[in-house]
């Protein structure tokens, strides 16, 4: 390898001056001749049928090419669902099982009830305000208490149950000598990226091609397929640049309804949603109610870890926002009794959210660490430390890598801890109430099968790999190209990395933090074809001759012996005796054994100092740290920016942020981001991050995800503060200023 | 949106000439007026763009301000007049939207802004008196977080979203008018209504009658006055409750005082109890609190609003408190 590591440099984004530009072409940019422009109708009711439907008016307003409803949309099969329950179909990528526009059944307030075509977004704009339905309601469950006493169900995610039990701890929990038992309540949220979903689709006789804002784009091509009757192969998705994704840019109805509405008219289709569409037909994080319950001896060590509760889906979704993940690894106990159950909804499906299940899971567990470390009166910091496990504690599984409290004490360190006054309320600053807090950030490892590459090599010395993966911002296709020249003994500039395309290699989801080692995965089993390739073509004539693709790495724009440097010879080299231009390989990941064989997960010491005001209750956040422990980071600019990402969204989801529904109706009420509030950047102080960046032996290049990592830690940090401010337990979320008044 | 012709004007009396066709509606910055035509609240046949009118901020020899209605929101705030003699003006302003928004937007179109109020909004999905009158309320027994404690009805209990004119209604601020019949002079405090059982009529003005200009008379103790608003974020939120106040103490006596409350009614709630209270009285904590108490005795909270009643009782206190110690030390 080259001296200095290309691994973990601070290299800017690749996209970015193409983003700045305004070159990088969007979902909803891709110019086409003939495009039609469509704009949705939604239903006002939860639950029932559309009784008429008049779409006269719409149809005669000026522009229009054509309406489409369940009266007259092309026959489509259900939607393939990605997380639901049952086997998992690892290609889908639906949210629920729903046919679309099939049928006069009405199963949330705001579904898509009708799409209008128009020669202008506008004139559908116009349109869609003209159609006129009425409704046979039925009684809809629209709040959690309907919905719990209807009856709850078990809840899973790719066939892992919620419920785990080891001993006996309402036992443990009634013979401890300290104990708190509360419960949370966390609220919906909605995927509000900055780019709102948008599709721009064209069939070309039967092949249909859909340029997307997704992440999940071979799932959204295989999943479309299905539902329109066609080849997979038929249907080719593009995703060059998504405007932010955090789960949410996965298939939804809108894709669906542009596809069906694009062929009966016989025309291109623009489907850009407006936000309110988006906070009407795109489903969120769904709400939690959660009870914690810790024991501990005097000491401090717990006895008991009880975190049961409810979270809220659809009965055609069952997406659970699994909240157990964090208490299932991060502490050792004497019993747990972890499980979450599913109550059903009359809702938009759910979705995956920036750490699903682990963001409403950790607040909970690490707030109740922080009651319990004041119930003890020991430092939350010393209590964590105590109760760090050996290993995983609810399956035995060993840590794969595991510097927890290397995390805790650098962070301390850094932060100023010892300074924090533990007393509640102690300490003012005019009107205002000062506090710090902490909380740990939890997030377990995943690697999804799947992942593949092709890599091409040219006697030039440059390196193409192309994946069906996904670039929403993140910096992936910069951190990857790094990773991709490192390995090949190439200079950065000489690594063009392919991604964006159902048609590339690969089962990739973008989800989840694991596109970087599914990638990694994927690069590493290509290099290996492609060494292997390049040894059988050396031939005997190369200093390399005699050695296996195991005994050589890139090195210096060639390979060379691991044993002895000086036996390499360039690729240049190596093609030119061959006679070949170029070569191409293409290898799958190997299936995701270390998950298996390793408790493997990413963790966070978080820290807060915030200011509540006294006469008002206003929460101004003064400085946050982040002491990560996430593997090995390959990029250090592209990870602080998504550490620091994740912990704006935490403290918008501590502070301000919650889809507000009229249990009336069970409509969304803040469909605007005026009146849905996210941070703004006054809300937004210094964010500092460090890391450990110790590489998991067990990962693939020793990487952990980290895109959600600091979301999960941030949002108790920031509550543990105001509690150490005020003196107040605000149990659930967001934290406004009448709860703290 | 609905189909509309435009027009510009050159001129008040071209402005009023252009709009006496039915459904026209004046045109400021259109930050709020395009938003609701968006979602189709707003059905104007024609606009008539008022931008154009006189935006120039007028230094009258009695001391007064006269402010034209095309004045931008940012050039108001940064004026130099209004920043050192009604500097509880800028800052309302300074407080409200983003700087872009404050870069279009109007003074006449701010004062004329319509409520936040989430069922108002939703066309589609939600009942509303003061978009289809006689329709009912569904904000009276739904979500009310936001909405009125003071001055509502059962047909409405919507807020006046507006900072700039919770300052306005502080600085005795007059609003001019030219329509059909003529020109003519309103108090601020006189031109928002209450919503009673006609919550569709927002203020006092006539079809086709145009805001001209808005007024600041000469008031020594605007220059020691203030604004705070409190809200859900740092930035960028309406108030859930707004103060605007001026002050004048001598010997720990209130000589004068201005007190109004935004974000609590449906208009800039001028606190006329607490100001009678207040005057001539000593300026200390204890009367500042037994004034904002007064001025609340009447409040009526709703389901999820009630936090407001405390929490406007607490902002006056504080802002007068502050008004008082400010001028105790002589920095205003
Ligand atoms: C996201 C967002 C956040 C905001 N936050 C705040 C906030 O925190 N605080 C706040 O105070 N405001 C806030 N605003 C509102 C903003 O201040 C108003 O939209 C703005 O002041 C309206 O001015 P305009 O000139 O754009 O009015 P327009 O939208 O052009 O017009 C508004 C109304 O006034 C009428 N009109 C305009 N000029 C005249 C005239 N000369 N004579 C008669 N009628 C006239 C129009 O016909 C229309 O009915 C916010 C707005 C948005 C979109």
């Amino acid at each position: 390898m080259t001296d200095i590591s290309l691994i973990g440099q601070p290299i800017s984004r690749l996209d970015g001056p193409l983003k700045v530009e305004g070159q990088a072409s969007f979902a909803a940019e891709f110019p086409i001749d003939g495009m039609s422009y469509a704009a949705l109708a939604f239903s006002t009711i939860a639950k029932g049928r559309i009784a008429t439907l008049d779409v006269g008016e719409a149809e005669a307003a000026p522009g229009v090419v054509l309406v489409m409803t369940h009266q007259n949309a092309p026959p489509m099969g259900p939607m393939p669902m990605m997380l639901g329950p049952g086997e998992p179909d690892w290609r889908a990528g639906g949210g629920d099982n729903l046919a679309v526009m099939q049928d006069d059944q009405v199963h949330w307030n705001g579904q898509p009830i009708a799409v209008v075509l128009a020669e202008t977004q506008e004139q559908a704009n116009y349109a869609s305000t003209l159609i006129r339905a009425s409704y046979e309601a039925q009684p809809a469950v629209t709040t959690l208490d309907e919905a719990k006493a209807n009856g709850t169900a078990e809840s899973s995610v790719f066939g892992h149950v919620h419920k785990v039990a080891v001993g006996d701890a309402e036992a443990a929990l009634a013979a401890a000598a300290v104990s708190i038992d509360v419960t949370y309540r966390t609220p919906f949220q909605t995927h509000n990226a900055i780019e709102p979903h948008a599709t721009t689709v064209v069939w070309d006789g039967d092949e249909l091609v859909v340029h997307d804002a997704n992440q999940v784009i071979t799932h959204t091509a295989y999943s479309l397929a299905k539902i329109f009757g066609i080849e997979e192969r038929s249907v080719h998705v593009t995703s060059p640049f998504v405007g932010g994704a955090f789960g949410g840019k996965a298939l939804w109805q809108h894709q669906v309804l542009a596809a069906a509405a694009a062929k009966l008219a016989g025309r291109p289709v623009r489907m850009n949603l407006s936000r309110e569409a988006v906070n009407r037909t795109i489903g969120g994080r769904t709400l939690t109610e959660q009870r914690v319950a810790i024991g501990a001896g005097a000491d401090g060590r717990f006895d008991a870890l009880i975190h049961t509760g409810t979270t809220v889906t659809t009965q055609r979704g069952q997406l659970a926002e699994g909240f157990i993940g964090p208490s299932e690894r991060s502490y050792a106990a004497g019993a747990f009794d972890l499980e979450c159950r599913l109550a059903f909804q009359d809702i938009a499906p759910n979705s995956q959210l920036r750490a699903p299940g682990n963001a409403p899971g950790t607040y909970a567990l690490e707030c109740a660490v922080d009651e319990l470390a004041v119930a003890l009166g020991m430092d939350p910091i010393e209590l964590r430390i105590l109760n760090q496990p050996e290993r995983n504690p609810t399956d035995g599984r060993p840590f794969s890598s595991h510097h927890a409290v290397e995390a805790w004490r650098a962070g301390a360190e850094r932060f100023g801890w010892a300074k924090r006054n533990a007393t509640p309320g102690a300490v003012r600053d005019g009107e205002w109430l000062v506090g710090m807090g902490c909380a740990a950030s939890h997030l377990g490892y995943v690697r999804v099968p799947g992942g593949a590459a092709r890599m091409t090599l040219t006697r030039e010395g440059r390196a193409r790999v192309e994946i069906a993966a996904h670039e929403f911002g993140a910096g992936t296709a910069t951190a990857l190209s790094q990773v991709v020249a490192e390995r090949l003994g190439l200079a950065f500039e000489q690594v063009s990395f392919v991604y964006g395309d159902s048609t590339l290699p690969g089962l990739v989801m973008g989800g989840g933090s694991q596109q970087t080692a599914s990638i990694s995965a994927s690069v590493i089993a290509a290099q290996h074809a492609l060494t292997t390739e390049l040894l059988q073509i050396a031939g005997d004539a190369s200093p390399l001759a005699g050695l296996t693709a195991d005994e050589v790495e890139g090195r210096d724009g060639g390979l060379a012996s691991l044993d002895a440097p000086e036996r390499h010879e360039s690729y240049a080299a190596i093609l030119a005796r061959a006679g070949r231009d170029e070569i191409v390989v293409e290898a799958a990941a190997p299936p995701p054994q270390e998950m298996m064989d390793w408790s493997i997960q990413s963790m966070g010491a978080m820290f807060c100092e915030l200011r509540v005001n006294a006469v008002t209750g206003e929460v101004r956040v003064d400085r946050v740290l982040g002491s990560m422990d996430c593997g090995r980071i390959l990029n250090a600019r592209t990870a602080s920016s998504q550490f620091r990402g994740g912990v704006i969204m935490g403290l918008g989801a501590a502070l301000m942020e919650e889809t507000q529904f009229d249990e009336r109706n069970g409509r969304v009420l803040n469909v605007s981001l005026a009146e849905q509030h996210v941070p703004v950047h006054m809300d937004v102080p210094e964010i500092d991050v460090i890391w450990t960046d110790i590489p998991d032996p067990q990962t693939p290049m020793g990487v952990h995800g980290l895109g959600e990592i600091t979301i999960t830690g941030a949002t108790p940090a920031v509550a543990n503060a105001i509690f150490n401010a005020t003196g107040k337990r605000v149990r659930d979320l967001p934290i406004t200023l009448d709860k703290l008044m | 949106m609905n189909p509309f012709t435009y027009a510009r004007a050159t001129d008040a009396a071209d402005a009023v000439r252009l709009a006496s066709t039915t459904q026209a509606k004046y045109l400021g910055g259109g930050t709020n007026l395009v938003d609701l035509m968006r979602e189709t609240i707003e059905r104007p046949a024609s606009l008539v763009d008022v931008t154009g009118l006189p935006s120039t901020i007028e230094e009258r020899a009695d001391g007064s301000l006269l402010i034209g209605a095309a004045v931008r929101n940012t050039a108001l705030a940064e004026h130099r007049a209004v920043r050192t003699r009604y500097p509880v003006l800028s800052r309302a302003i300074l407080a409200g939207a983003s700087a872009q928004i404050r870069n279009m937007a109007t003074v006449g179109g701010n004062i004329l802004q319509r409520t936040r109020c989430a069922y108002f909004y939703d066309a589609e999905g939600s009942r509303c008196n003061k978009r289809e009158p006689g329709q009912g309320c569904d904000a009276i027994d739904g979500h009310n977080r936001t909405h009125a404690i003071l001055g509502a009805s059962p047909a409405c209990v919507a807020t006046h979203p507006s900072d700039m004119g919770v300052a306005l209604a502080a600085l005795d601020a007059v609003v001019h008018l030219q329509g059909a019949r003529g020109t003519r002079t309103l108090p601020l405090t006189e031109f928002h209504r209450l919503p009673g059982d006609q919550p569709e009529l927002e203020t006092e003005l006539e079809p086709g009658e145009l805001i001209t200009a808005v007024e600041l008379p000469a008031l020594q103790l605007a220059a020691h006055s203030t604004y705070r608003k409190v809200r859900d974020r740092a930035s960028y939120a309406f108030a859930l409750v707004s103060v605007a106040a001026a002050l004048e103490v001598e010997g720990g006596t209130v000589k004068d005082v201005r007190l109004v409350l935004g974000g609590v009614a449906h208009k800039p709630w001028r606190a006329w109890k607490a100001e009678a209270a207040l005057r001539g009285g000593p300026a200390t904590e204890q009367a500042f609190r037994t004034a904002a108490e007064a001025e609340l005795a009447d409040a009526v909270p709703l389901r999820d609003n009630a936090f407001k009643i405390e929490l406007a009782q607490r902002t006056m206190v504080a802002v007068l408190g502050d008004l008082a110690a400010r001028t105790a030390r002589g920095d205003m």
